[in-house]
């Protein structure tokens, strides 16, 4: 834990009769007026978003994820429903109390959105100030503590148009931080970043996640976003969710058509080709997919021994998610006895399956 | 030299300057006052914006774009009524300051209302986000972030006041441009023209050039 002075006190309890949550939402809906016409953008929006858990969002742009966000924070109202935020209904709050909750609510943009007039220092104590209550030697102790986290510290007294992309994301996410919110929403945080530059942004919101158990919910495009940092992850598409769950088991095993598009992009295959590609390969063609330690355990060789089977890999990747190793392999196997090997497989602990029998 | 400027009375032009500066200068402060708040109130009650009231905006709207049609010349003469209502006297600086204020707030609240526009609308959302009231957004947001917009916008104004100004010779306001009319046009005195004219390009030149100076100083982008 870092030395803060005064550390966000994320201990308290989120918990309810239903569970620990920190965000939920109770059959949202939300349309937009355009020229008279009510526009549906989210329709009936079921949610929970467990305290300290990093949730992905993820759609296509026009699928109503930055509606979404928005509707934490009021920056959008729910046409019907119910959004809670720790418990209380954001939603239903007057005007004071919203100003109070949007406080414990840190919240960071695609373009920054930095105040270009300001220096460095004081757009992150720009919340402080409009807090109104801390002295000027709280708010410098203050800022000088998340400059330090987030490595600017030398870079206090520059303008937001004399840093690169990933310094002002850095000054957002110190910014977002300075009122020790209980939750951050990044919405497109890295969209506009190089993919260095995403990366070392990604890890500082997964080490920040970690040291205050802040709840980060991530609205993004790139499903690799979520793979890096991502606990669970919801696919929205044309305002609906239609998958939601562990970011292995969707990143793994997707069943929507959409996240499927989504896992593909991610992987740069497309699975229409590959199957062209194998009709020519003899023998069964199955699908395993490891996860954890087992990665590195040689189960394909001990495997293939006991039943005399060949196999030969056709594609595959070892990558992680988040912190847990994956392997996913598409094999071809002949000869021996494949149905014992396949058992072997998924007593091992694999996940097998078959996609040519 | 005083042979080329026969008309020429060097006390009547520094008089006439002195006149101009304090028509322009008096007029600018009070279109300052009031055309700044107007300003933030036109873009403040637009559509999609935070205190969204399309009553008073259309109102504001209307108010604005009368005063800004109607000629200079026009306005001077039909607010002498108001005129001595307000500072007793419709003559002289003083009488000129009055109609300079009510020709220019209008134009520099539309410059303002231009200038706010230009702020970043994720800006506006990001200190909402963070528990920002209006009057915290207006001051700590829209103003700071429109400066370099608002110091164009005040440098237009007060070069327009030292136009319009040269019309309140219409009312005895005195003046550079009242001289110039009077000696230079109406008496065929060129040399007492090209003066007044020379010294109003001169003060016109300096003060964009302190203006364009200023908004270099605080442009951040």
């Amino acid at each position: 834990m870092a030395p803060w002075a005064n550390s966000p006190d994320n201990s308290h309890n989120f918990c309810n009769p239903q569970g620990c949550y920190v965000i939920e939402f109770i059959d949202v809906h939300k349309s937009f007026d355009v020229d008279g016409r009510a526009v549906p953008a989210l329709n009936g929006i079921d949610l929970k978003i467990e305290a300290g858990e990093i949730f992905g969002i993820i759609g296509h742009s026009g699928a109503g994820k930055s509606t979404l966000v928005r509707l934490i924070n009021l920056l959008e109202k729910p046409t019907s429903g119910r959004v809670l935020v720790d418990n209380q209904e954001i939603s239903a709050s007057n005007a004071d109390d919203l100003r109070e909750q949007r406080r414990g609510i840190g919240m960071i943009f695609q373009h920054f959105n930095l105040l270009s007039s300001k220096t460095v220092f004081d757009n992150v104590a720009f919340p402080l100030r409009l807090a109104g209550s801390y002295s000027p030697a709280q708010i410098k102790e203050r800022v000088g503590q998340l400059l330090a986290r987030v490595g600017l510290t030398e870079h206090a007294s520059k303008y937001p148009a004399q840093l690169s992309g990933g310094q002002k994301q850095r000054v957002g996410i110190a910014r977002a931080l300075a009122t020790n919110p209980k939750v951050l929403l990044c919405d497109e945080a890295t969209s506009a970043l190089d993919p260095q530059t995403t990366q070392s942004v990604l890890q500082l919101l997964a080490e920040i996640n970690r040291e205050f158990n802040l709840t980060i919910v991530v609205i993004t495009h790139e499903m690799d976003v979520i793979r890096r940092i991502g606990d669970r992850v919801a696919v929205l598409d044309a305002g609906k969710i239609v998958e939601v769950g562990a970011v292995a088991d969707v990143f793994l095993h997707p069943q929507h058509l959409t996240t499927q598009r989504f896992v593909q992009e991610a992987e740069n295959v497309d699975e229409a080709d590959e199957h062209d590609a194998f009709a020519h390969v003899p023998g069964r063609i199955v699908r395993l997919t490891f996860r954890g330690e087992q990665t590195y355990e040689p189960v394909l060789g001990q495997v293939a021994r006991e039943t005399g089977i060949d196999f030969s890999i056709l594609s595959g990747r070892i990558d992680r998610i988040k912190d847990t190793p994956y392997g996913q392999l598409i094999l071809s196997v002949t000869g021996g006895n494949p149905d014992t090997a396949l058992q072997h497989f998924a007593d091992a602990g694999l996940t097998v399956e078959v996609l040519r029998g | 030299m005083n042979e080329l400027f026969t008309n020429v009375d060097w006390s009547d032009i520094w008089q006439a300057t002195q006149d101009t500066l304090l028509m322009v200068s008096g007029s600018f402060v009070f279109t300052m006052l009031l055309g700044l708040p107007l300003g933030i109130m036109l873009f403040l009650t637009d559509r999609r914006q935070l205190l969204e009231q399309r009553g008073i905006y259309t109102l504001l709207a209307a108010i604005t774009n009368i005063l800004r049609s109607i000629p200079f010349v026009i306005l001077l003469i039909t607010v002498i009524p108001l005129t001595l209502l307000l500072v007793g006297t419709s003559l002289g600086v003083q009488g000129a300051i009055v109609p300079l204020v009510i020709g220019a707030t209008p134009f520099f609240a539309r410059l303002v209302e231009t200038a706010l526009r230009e702020v970043d609308r994720g800006v506006l959302e990001a200190s909402q986000a963070m528990g920002a009231t209006t009057r915290q957004i207006v001051f700590g947001v829209l103003l700071p972030e429109s400066r370099p917009g608002l110091i164009a916008g005040a440098t237009t104004t007060l070069i327009t006041l030292i136009s319009y100004s040269a019309m309140s010779g219409v009312v005895g306001g005195g003046g550079l441009g009242d001289l110039a009319i009077r000696y230079g046009y109406q008496r065929f005195q060129t040399d007492v023209m090209v003066v007044t004219v020379v010294i109003l390009i001169v003060l016109v030149q300096i003060l964009q050039m302190i203006g364009d100076k200023l908004v270099v100083h605080f442009s951040r982008k």
